[in-house]
């Protein structure tokens, strides 16, 4: 029971983990994008739809972190090149994204997705119950620990993680130091498009294998929330997400102890935590002061 | 040549007009090569989402219909981004402002005077108000991201509903049905100008108009645009930021809880599962689209709603997915965004050779 509750976990987390790790990346940069629920969408269609014509999962995973690439690229023409309001040109992504999945996945409602092919690691594997959870997962589960550790290798033990916070936290000065502000931050809003769509090819092709209008119900925003909640530290956001992503599957496993509460009270439950952390974070000062990128959402013009 | 943009000395008038325009010329566009990709006649298409439900009645009744609730909340969101407070849970405030009107005709069925729709408003009102109170609170109170916790709780409230109105809110004759019953006629919002529209409609227009004078004239509306232009310049002024967080917010949510119960009286007649094809967030860009500006949100209502009646049209005569509705409000969006930049930069083409240094300080 108890072991495939945390496979259950795993999965759920896997998602939040990616597209956050990612944000949390654009906003070390100094920009803050919205529309990470809108990228993650269109991956999840664009990742099933491929691998469902080609029949191949890994082209359907590749052509989902292509779409959200191509979403994010949209979002940096706007912000960095016109100078929009980030706040509104992410919301604007959002809303652009999820009706453009619809329309894309109209074709796909009902039809059978494939599985992502397991990786079972020979020999670790069998070890009970540390086997299951640890070395028989999809390939996407590793990659997103692999990701954290590289994110936060490079952003802390490497130059291009020092120019990437430098150009976050006073872009005046990267500006003067002769780091071009605009590049860094366009490479790093195009990362976090590359995990937003990477994330919701995990969800159409491993986390549920189909395609569901919607059906990364929030999980964009929650990504955004657990970036404020990792106070942008790439190793609490995994913590983050399997906090998070243990609240999400308490509604499957609580309906099957047949609990008298609503379920609907249970679905709610992960949006009602994200508020709950969240203002316990905000509501500490000091820790949001420190590591918040001094000029997050402030946009850049260079004088010429 | 290389394009360049270069900041204006002042606000350019004439841009502010014309960038909402250039905006939806473009969304038109786009709009035209969508259907071209998906093997339409774009120009066909064009006609039957964008001019057809201007011609007919009944079409013309229902763009009015779907205009009202988008121009209401896109008010109150226009209060909000006007000071600088990022209210994005108008969804959720509607669905409980409905909630909170639908209240009496639900809970006590045989309270039926005249003064039944009065009180149903004034809930619905308070409803949004205290929905959307909440993220402001925990933004003056604890320095929460009220972008966040605003949108979690439209995902709670469209819960709440859903528990309601399967639940405790039922209609006990509806044979199961997850509905809640039909409201009295009591409760009903009544319709004008001979059955042309509902009155939530005239409503509207005045709750628009007065804000537009509040905005202009008044010292409440100059707060409002301090506030949002410059919080330093007005604090010095003696306004607080954090008053007038509560207060944009309470707005907002009063108007989109308005909208929400004149909903449900007037078009739905009950509470079902879900009562909204997503009017909180299509306001957010009937507020931008308006320039925040209650006159112009006027006819940015307008032109959302036609995307709703237009997408059902291509749906119906041409076999196109009605999902292009959404396609193209998000494209509006975008373009609005951008060509507002057209506002405070002049594009320059600059020619290679040239070099840089030497024409920015003439």
């Amino acid at each position: 029971m108890f072991e495939a509750v945390l496979l259950t976990v795993i999965t759920a987390a896997t998602p939040l983990l990616i597209a956050a790790v990612g944000e949390l990346v654009v906003e070390r940069s100094g920009v803050l994008n919205l529309g990470v629920e809108g990228m993650m969408i269109m991956g999840a269609v664009i990742g099933f739809a491929v691998a469902n014509q080609t029949g191949s999962g890994s082209l359907g995973v590749v052509a989902a972190v292509v779409a959200g690439m191509a979403m994010s690229a949209l979002f940096a023409f706007l912000v960095l090149f016109l100078v929009a309001n980030q706040v509104a040109t992410g919301l604007a992504l959002t809303i652009l994204g999820i009706g453009l999945s619809g329309m894309i996945g109209e074709a796909f409602i009902g039809v059978p997705g494939l599985d992502l092919p397991q990786l079972y690691i020979p020999v670790l594997s069998e070890i009970p119950f540390i086997g299951p959870v640890f070395f028989q997962q999809d390939a996407l589960v590793y990659l997103s620990f692999a990701l954290v550790a590289v994110v936060a290798y490079c952003l802390f033990r490497t130059r291009l993680g020092l120019v990437l916070r430098a150009v976050g936290d006073n872009h005046g000065s990267a500006h003067a130091l002769g780091y071009s502000v605009l590049k860094v931050r366009f490479m790093a809003i195009l990362f976090g498009g590359a995990c937003a769509g990477l994330a919701g090819a995990y969800l159409s092709l491993a986390y549920t294998p189909q395609w569901v209008e919607n059906m990364t119900a929030g999980r964009g925003w929650i990504a955004l929330a657990l970036v404020v909640f990792s106070s942008w530290l790439p190793l609490r956001v995994v913590v983050g997400a399997y906090l998070f992503g243990a609240v999400s599957v308490l509604n499957l496993h609580a309906q099957a102890l047949e609990f008298d509460i609503p379920s609907q009270l249970l679905s709610s439950l992960p949006y009602l935590a994200t508020i709950g952390v969240l203002v316990l974070i905000s509501a500490n000062r000091r820790l949001t002061l420190v590591n918040t990128p001094a000029c997050l959402g402030k946009p850049f013009v260079p004088d010429r | 040549m290389r394009i360049e943009l270069v900041k204006r000395k002042e606000h350019s008038r004439t841009m502010a007009l014309l960038s909402p325009l250039i905006a939806v010329a473009l969304t038109a566009l786009s709009a035209a090569i969508l259907f071209s990709i998906t093997g339409h006649n774009p120009l066909i298409g064009l006609y039957k989402f964008f001019i057809e439900p201007l011609t007919q009645q009944w079409s013309l009744e229902a763009t009015i219909d779907k205009a009202t609730p988008l121009i209401l909340i896109g008010c109150g969101l226009a209060v909000c981004y006007l000071s600088n407070n990022w209210n994005i849970g108008a969804e959720g405030q509607f669905v409980v402002g409905a909630l909170f009107g639908s209240a009496l005709p639900i809970l006590f069925p045989s309270f039926e005077n005249v003064i039944t729709l009065p009180l149903m408003l004034l809930f619905g009102a308070i409803g949004g108000a205290l929905w959307a109170l909440i993220p402001a609170l925990l933004k003056t109170r604890f320095n929460t991201n009220e972008i966040l916790t605003s949108l979690m709780l439209v995902y709670v409230a469209g819960l709440l509903l859903d528990y309601l109105v399967r639940g405790p809110w039922r209609d006990p004759d509806g044979y199961n049905f997850p509905e809640s019953r039909i409201f009295s006629d009591a409760a009903t919002l009544p319709e004008v100008f001979g059955g042309a529209m509902s009155l939530s409609a005239p409503i509207t227009i005045i709750i628009a108009i007065v804000l537009a004078i509040v905005l202009a004239k008044t010292l409440k509306g100059f707060e409002i645009r301090v506030m949002g232009e410059s919080p330093r310049a007005g604090s010095f002024a003696g306004f607080s930021a954090k008053r007038l967080t509560l207060f944009s917010f309470a707005i907002a949510g009063a108007l989109a809880g308005l909208a929400g119960t004149m909903e449900v009286s007037g078009a739905l007649n009950q509470l079902l599962p879900s009562i909204s094809p997503g009017y909180g967030f299509t306001a957010i860009i009937v507020a931008f689209l308006g320039r925040l500006n209650p006159i112009g949100i006027i006819i940015a209502g307008f032109v959302l709603a036609l995307s709703y009646i237009g997408g059902e049209g291509v749906q119906s005569a041409m076999g196109v997915s009605n999902e292009i509705a959404s396609v193209i409000q998000g494209l509006l969006l975008f373009f609005v965004l951008a060509c507002d930049t057209l506002i405070l930069y002049r594009i320059r083409m600059v020619s290679r050779r040239v070099p840089t240094g030497e024409t920015s300080h003439v």
